[in-house]
């Protein structure tokens, strides 16, 4: 059903876990697909300095969780803010054509994220 | 890797004397029943043993016995068959909201082509009230058709009390019994079951073969048109290493159902305990009592069963789910849903159905793999921290069974 690449994102997954005091969090999903994340960022001089996420989901919801976290680190929020969630399932090598659309949502969770954080530190 | 296989609900492997049974029909004994020959009359012989053999596993007469490809088709005969045949007497087909896809889609569609139809609700634990059963039955009501056990869950319905009060009322009344065969005793002689579906690889026989048992003097439509086999109501050359298959495997599933039953219930029961103890935040799905003995069906809150079947099948061990992501569809078991659970939990379902072959050990490692599974799948699980800040809050604790009046 997934291939290599995604079954090892799966079990060994990046980036999993809570972050103290992010600079923003964003979430998406809703309960009747079966698919909640949570992406938490670090930002310090427009960049993404450090990003975890939390998932409750499938193993394509946990593995584009984990991709994504990968793709994004480092980068700053403008190049963060054109990662797509199909960049993310290419990265994986692909998804099976049911969890593309329902499981692939990590990019959503991560621009969330970032309209959090410059709604935070938006001019007053 | 040990491989440990816990998804007889699924399919069981066929007995090494099943297969035994069989090789010969497609050696020597390739036949054609209709055939006059000696060829087709070795053929014939066996096909007639194996509907007696199956009649008498079932306390039924050999020609109350119709062969068809399986549980589905049989399904699929039994009520198609009958609407059609009673058309003139009415319109009203009754069933419930736990029934297998086979026999739900197949209720719709007569709806759909201008059927009412009633579908009964199942309490907590999976249970259809025949007191909801009588109430619904109309002048109209041609058929009820209401499973023996449901294939998810393993809830075992009142299906003898069910049945008598469809004959009070001389509806005719249909059981899919493709899980129940061979788990639970059921002698046809007693119950007034009109019509009864099964499948042989659900008992250790071969894939693609089933019958439907239609009582002498229902009246039954066909589905398909032919040759005069199966008593015209199953046209086509009949599939004679399969039926042999059927035959004994039957014979021998229907021996000592208590005794084989009692052994797997151990299992079972151990199973339960150990996950209900040792895992937080776990529910038992179905009824506790009124469950197939091979059966476990849990909840396991926050984290989503594809997760826990991937990390079991990592680890050799073989499960189905009930979450929307495993079952194609992209929607929650409509088992679980029926019986008032929440998306959170259903999606967290997890079944494991035990067959002959299992082990103590076996379940003892289950449950310590599952248990790993559901500690990394909860470290990942925003919804799993916020029930914890809660819990620690409230000190709270779910019900662990469901709540019946049986």
């Amino acid at each position: 059903m997934y291939n290599e690449k995604v079954m090892d994102h799966f079990q060994n997954p990046r980036n999993a876990g809570e972050m103290l005091n992010p600079s923003g969090v964003g979430e998406v999903g809703n309960m009747k697909c079966g698919d909640i994340m949570k992406i938490f960022i670090k930002v310090e001089e427009g960049r993404i300095q450090d990003i975890n996420f939390l998932t409750f989901g499938c193993g394509a919801a946990i593995a584009s969780s984990s991709m994504l976290t990968e793709l994004v680190k480092g980068k700053t929020l403008e190049e963060a803010l054109n990662i797509t969630n199909m960049d993310v399932a290419e990265k994986l090598g692909g998804l099976p054509d049911a969890k593309l659309h329902c499981s692939n949502l990590a990019a959503d969770a991560l621009h969330k994220a970032i309209e959090n954080y410059q709604a935070n530190n938006s001019p007053v | 890797m040990k491989r440990i296989y816990l998804d007889h609900g699924a399919t069981t492997p066929p007995h090494a004397d099943v297969i035994e049974a069989m090789l010969p029909y497609f050696r020597q004994y390739f036949g054609n029943p209709s055939s006059v020959h000696s060829f087709g009359r070795e053929a014939r012989r066996a096909l007639d043993e194996s509907r007696e053999k199956t009649a008498l596993a079932l306390g039924v007469k050999p020609e109350e016995i119709i062969f068809t490809s399986g549980g589905t088709e049989a399904n699929n005969l039994a009520i198609q068959g009958v609407v059609e045949a009673l058309a003139a007497r009415g319109r009203h087909v009754i069933t419930s909201a736990v029934e297998h896809h086979a026999v739900l889609d197949t209720v719709k569609i007569m709806a759909d082509k201008g059927c009412s139809l009633t579908v009964l609700p199942v309490d907590r634990c999976g249970i259809v009230d025949p007191d909801d059963l009588r109430k619904a039955i109309r002048d109209d009501t041609v058929l009820v058709t209401i499973m023996t056990a449901n294939n998810e869950i393993g809830t075992v319905q009142p299906v003898e009390e069910l049945a008598r009060t469809c004959r009070d009322k001389g509806v005719p009344f249909h059981t899919d019994a493709v899980q129940a065969i061979g788990s639970i005793p059921l002698d046809l002689r007693g119950v007034p079951i009109d019509l009864l579906s099964l499948s042989a690889h659900k008992f250790y026989g071969p894939k693609g073969i089933g019958a439907l048992f239609v009582r002498k003097g229902t009246k039954l439509g066909k589905l398909m048109f032919g040759g005069g086999q199966e008593r015209k109501m199953r046209p086509g050359t009949e599939n004679i290493p399969a039926i042999v298959g059927l035959a004994k495997a039957i014979e021998m599933a229907t021996k000592d159902i208590p005794g084989k039953s009692a052994a797997i219930t151990v299992l079972r029961d151990r199973l339960i305990e150990k996950l209900l103890n040792e895992i937080d935040a776990v529910q038992l799905n179905g009824h506790p009592v009124h469950r197939l003995p091979g059966n476990v069906n849990i909840s396991v809150n926050f984290v989503e069963g594809e997760g826990l079947l991937l990390d079991l099948d990592l680890n050799g061990i073989a499960a189905s789910s009930g979450s929307a992501c495993t079952s194609g569809s992209l929607e929650a078991s409509h088992v679980l849903m029926a019986c008032g659970m929440d998306h959170q939990t259903a999606h967290g379902s997890l079944r494991l159905t035990l067959g002959h072959g299992n082990t103590l050990e076996e379940v003892d490692y289950t449950v310590a793999t599952l248990k790993n599974s559901v500690d990394r799948l909860r470290g990942m699980s925003s919804l799993y921290k916020n029930y914890r800040r809660q819990v620690d809050k409230n000190h709270a604790g779910g019900e662990k069974t469901c709540t019946t009046k049986r």
